[in-house]
């Protein structure tokens, strides 16, 4: 009874996990990353509303636009086909998993990489919302804390 | 003789590998063709056009549905012909991350510039 419990809550977890994920790159790509790379009109200054000039219009923080959303663009499409793979995999299988120690291990590895992909992506999310649009600047610095 | 029919049906019931084993090896097939299609982007203007069905978004959009649709082609396919058999999942295991290892690489800007 109990492990029939913990069977169908890890297709339910993994289920909602590939549910988020596909929300995530879905509005990231088609809603967020759109005002990220607006162009700025001519003569514009004050580049803050538009943050990937703004990152770019500074060596200093070149490399949070070449490197970062360049990378982070691509990588977080990874978690949502991992994460996929191991709810579609949950689901097929249930409790049957537990004859399958093979398949376990390829579940926990999935799981494993999309949790990968995400982190490198909410590394760079985070950092580039530091850089870009909330502070802006031509220099990267790191705040001590309060 | 009636615990023997029992455990017999029991063994019978339980799923092959090979659906796992589509999943897994498509996951590795998206994932690289993720990065080709990044990589190929990034190289060819006349692709980089092609793929821009969203023009906000760019060649991202264009990038990533057709690894989406490319992956998902992949997994109807392997599906269908596994779904009844024992594959090497070893095998399969190994090929799935190698490819996703070498996705992440690829799609690394400075690695996915020297391809």
């Amino acid at each position: 009874m109990e492990r029939q419990g913990n069977s169908l809550f890890l297709r339910i977890y993994l289920a909602a996990m590939a549910a988020l994920a596909w929300l995530t790159v879905l509005s990231g790509t088609y809603v967020i990353y759109p005002w990220y790379r607006a162009a700025a009109p001519a003569g514009t200054t004050k580049l803050s509303a538009f943050p990937r000039a703004l990152l770019l219009a500074s060596p200093a923080t070149r490399v949070w636009h070449s490197l970062g959303m360049e990378w982070k663009e691509h990588v977080a499409w990874l978690a949502p086909i991992a994460i996929t793979m191991a709810a579609v995999i949950a689901l097929q299988y249930g409790s049957q998993l537990r004859h399958h120690p093979r398949i376990r291990t390829a579940l926990s590895g999935s799981v494993l990489s999309s949790l990968l992909a995400a982190g490198i992506v909410g590394f760079f999310g985070a950092m580039l919302d530091k850089n870009a649009p909330v502070e802006g600047g031509s220099t990267i610095h790191l705040d001590g804390g309060e | 003789m009636g615990l023997q029919k029992s455990i017999l049906a029991q063994e019978l019931q339980i799923r092959s590998n090979g659906s796992a084993a589509a999943a897994v090896l498509a996951c590795g097939i998206g994932s690289i063709l993720l990065a080709i299609f990044t990589v190929a982007a990034d190289k060819s203007a006349a692709l980089k056009g092609l793929l821009t069905i969203y023009k906000p978004a760019g060649p991202l959009s264009g990038v990533t549905t057709a690894a989406i649709l490319g992956w998902l082609v992949v997994w109807v396919l392997l599906e269908v012909s596994w779904r009844r058999k024992e594959v090497s999942l070893t095998r399969v295991d190994v090929i799935a991350f190698v490819l996703l290892a070498l996705s992440l690489l690829a799609t690394f800007p400075p690695i996915g510039d020297l391809l």
